[in-house]
């Protein structure tokens, strides 16, 4: 370099490598102009160039209207109904079958019971799970699901109606049954609806309940205003929804206050109906899931 | 000493090409012996049957990924004892630290796929366009018929070895036989051609074009090896005692005050590694020896006793003496083998041992447990059986630690505890309800054990069962 060239450059060159700086300067660190490595420029100049293709092939640039198609008129709308398309064709064939079969003849192809009972507990989780929990074992005034205990039928077309017109629900064919509200409506007395849970207490309590006179006067009520729908001895009958008072599971509790309270308000809980809300083969995914979880009858 | 000024530092090391010349002796004998060994081996085993019975392969050594099986002839590996290999490679590191410890990096200059493949490379290119001097000139030259003519034979061998490298390597993941027929009728899936490509441009580059790039900066082993040396691990060394001062040597005259070094520099252009063995120890050595014997050819030819390089231990080298067994017995490899015998006897027992049959029980989370109309409560169970043998077998189960009041198994009408069937070579999966009454503890350990029906095999597992809430 001579002696003027240096003169008329003034870029300022670091002494260590002689490469030239930028000019950029923080707190005394200087940036050397260093070439980007040869290997990255290549590839640099390989990906411009594949984005040529990109924009021929692909939607690329806004125009005014919208934007340039691309030649093939990709859309990532178009790509997701494909892949739907494609799912379905591959649930299509379990569909059918679904539809057509029934509850036991589904139970005896373990591919398709697999199949129902996992798109069943997914269904479950979207639509059920609110009330019933997410593992189905109830809270509240929502039955667990998991147990034995139904109050209406537990067996496949039980489960299957039930979740097909609901409970009370507003479903013509719904599940109806109505317990008379024995206090608030004036049917009995107070003290006879005290005599009344002493003699439903005395199906499971392993304690004595009330004295003998409350017992005997009890009983003689129970046969007149319960013993047609929960039984003589308080079994229930899950054809018109009645609970079983002489097990050991209390939807509402089973403590003193808690039977006085159902005897005298009444309960008659509701459940919605889905028949028209989800389809009928989720409806029976639902029942096989449900039915699946032990209690099934 | 040169010291490198400011205008000459550079930040990476240019790859200068190494041209090795040919040599003939002991060690090249040897390592063609080698080559010729493991590529057998490598290209052989796929191709050897073990019989296993009906409900297994027939393939001595095979890694069944679909199936999720491992065989190496009287071995079979299920994924979840994947141990058994952590096992193996540990032993494996252990033996390659004991053999170094003792004869230096032998593994390195003999028995490593990339020493091997290189060596291979090396060779077509010789074959193709003559020895060193002959490459040298090619390369220097201008290209015309001749030199494009040569090149593409020799990278066109070369991706030829690459194929056959990838063509036999996916042949240890499906059966050997019945995926040589599809690859000759081109029935082969993307998945088997994308790894034959990928070992085939792998090969290729690495034999044809990294080569000792890969020894020197790819290779962990070759950085940490000197954690395994001492002054008794066998190197290969240059006797600077007797080979200094160095210098053309005529034909006649004395040997007296010079070394016996003549400066040939046949060592150098020998070496594969591109380095120069008399500047001593260096970790780009590899220990192939091939210096040693193009050194002996030369002291014969100037009738001096061989070994001015020869493998030796830098004690010796340093004392003038030569090796001896004693060498070989010190505390380091004393310890090595202490550690690789235990370690021998753990793997062997272990194997040997292997236990045919295993029961996993899951016990479930949501519910934890479910009270029933009659007071009874409920939990389930996801009860995975592995019947590792080659046949179908029917187990009981045994439930320990809590009143069975009724067990029930759902989706599977034929299972009770009494029978559990499961396939041969397979996982049975149950799903159990195990009904007893309220405990006193709310969770209970209890013990699962099943028993193979007409054997006398036993697995069993611990689980819990959970009988109220957490007050």
């Amino acid at each position: 370099m001579s002696e003027k060239d240096k003169k008329n450059d003034p870029i300022e060159k670091d002494h260590i490598t002689g490469v030239e700086t930028t000019g950029h300067e923080w707190d005394g660190l200087k940036e050397l102009n260093n070439p980007a490595p040869r290997w990255w420029l290549w590839i640099f100049i390989i990906s411009v160039i594949w984005s040529i293709g990109y924009w021929i092939v692909y939607p690329a640039w806004p125009t005014l209207d919208g934007h340039t198609k691309g030649k093939y008129g990709w859309t990532q709308f178009q790509q997701l109904a494909e892949q739907q398309d494609e799912i379905m064709a591959r649930k299509k064939v379990y569909l059918e079958d679904l539809n057509s079969m029934t509850f036991e003849e589904i139970i005896a192809d373990p591919e398709l019971y697999q199949f129902a009972v996992a798109g069943g507990k997914i269904a479950f989780k979207e639509n059920c799970a609110n009330c019933h929990g997410i593992d189905a074992s109830g809270q509240g005034k929502y039955p667990n699901l998991n147990d034995d205990d139904w109050l209406w039928n537990g067996d496949l077309k039980g489960i299957y109606e039930t979740i097909k017109f609901g409970i009370r629900s507003a479903h013509d064919d719904s599940r109806f049954s109505e317990m008379t509200a024995f206090g608030s409506e004036g049917v009995l007395s107070r003290s006879e609806i005290s005599d009344v849970v002493d003699h439903v207490l005395s199906f499971t309590s392993e304690k004595e309940v009330g004295d003998a006179e409350s017992l005997m006067n009890g009983a003689k009520i129970y046969k007149a205003q319960c013993a047609s729908c929960h039984g003589d001895q308080g079994q229930g009958d899950s054809t018109i929804g009645s609970p079983d008072l002489a097990d050991a599971i209390w939807l509402y509790g089973g403590d003193r206050d808690s039977v006085t309270h159902s005897v005298h308000f009444a309960r008659n809980g509701t459940m919605p109906h889905w028949e028209g809300r989800i389809s009928d083969e989720k409806i029976r995914q639902l029942t096989l899931f449900v039915h699946s979880l032990g209690g099934g009858e | 000493m040169n010291e490198k000024s400011d205008e000459d530092i550079t930040y990476f090391e240019k790859q200068s090409h190494i041209y090795p010349q040919r040599v003939w002796g002991k060690y090249r004998k040897l390592k063609w012996v080698a080559m010729t060994v493991l590529l057998g081996i490598y290209y052989a085993v796929p191709w050897l049957r073990w019989d296993r019975g009906p409900s297994a392969p027939d393939q001595a050594v095979l890694i069944d990924m679909p199936n999720r099986r491992a065989y190496f002839f009287f071995i079979e590996i299920w994924p979840q004892e994947v141990y058994y290999l952590t096992a193996i490679l540990i032993f494996a590191a252990l033996m390659l630290f004991f053999v170094t410890s003792m004869f230096g990096r032998v593994w390195c200059g003999y028995a490593c796929p990339q020493t091997v493949w290189t060596d291979l490379f090396v060779w077509v290119e010789r074959l193709v366009q003559g020895d060193r001097n002959a490459r040298m000139k090619l390369d220097r030259g201008k290209w015309g018929i001749k030199k494009i003519w040569k090149k593409t034979l020799t990278h066109t061998i070369w991706l030829f070895i690459g194929l056959c490298t990838g063509g036999a390597w996916v042949f240890y993941f499906n059966d050997a036989y019945a995926l040589w027929d599809s690859i000759i009728h081109f029935d082969i899936s993307w998945y088997i051609g994308g790894w034959i490509l990928a070992l085939t441009f792998s090969t290729y580059l690495m034999a044809g074009y990294a080569r000792e790039q890969v020894c020197i900066y790819m290779c962990p082993y070759a950085r940490f090896q000197s954690a395994m040396f001492d002054e008794d691990t066998l190197i290969i060394g240059y006797d600077e005692e007797r080979g200094e001062k160095r210098g053309k040597h005529k034909k006649g005259t004395s040997w007296d005050d010079r070394g016996h070094c003549i400066d040939c520099k046949q060592c150098v252009n020998v070496c594969p590694m591109g380095i120069d063995i008399r500047d001593s120890l260096q970790m780009e050595c590899i220990a192939c020896g091939l210096c040693v014997d193009a050194c002996n050819n030369i002291m014969d030819k100037v009738d001096l006793p061989r070994g001015l390089i020869r493998y030796d231990t830098l004690r010796h080298i340093e004392e003038g003496t030569t090796v001896g067994i004693k060498s070989f017995i010190r505390p380091r490899t004393i310890w090595y083998s202490f550690l690789l015998a235990i370690l021998g006897i753990v793997v062997l027992y272990g194997l040997m041992n292997r236990s045919l049959l295993d029961l996993h029980v899951l016990h479930d989370r949501s519910p934890l447990f479910v009270k029933m109309s009659d007071g009874r409560i409920r939990n389930g169970y996801d009860i995975k059986i592995m019947n590792k043998t080659h046949e179908d077998r029917m187990y009981k189960l045994k439930i320990k630690g809590v009143d069975v009041l009724e067990t029930k198994f759902r989706g599977a009408a034929h299972a009770s505890t009494e029978a559990l069937p499961v396939y041969a070579d397979s996982v049975g999966q149950f799903k159990m309800f195990l009904f007893s009454g309220a405990q006193e503890e709310q969770r209970k350990n209890i013990t699962f054990e099943i028993t193979d029906v007409d054997g006398e095999l036993t697995a069993e597992h611990e689980t819990i069962f959970i009988s109220r809430k957490k007050q």
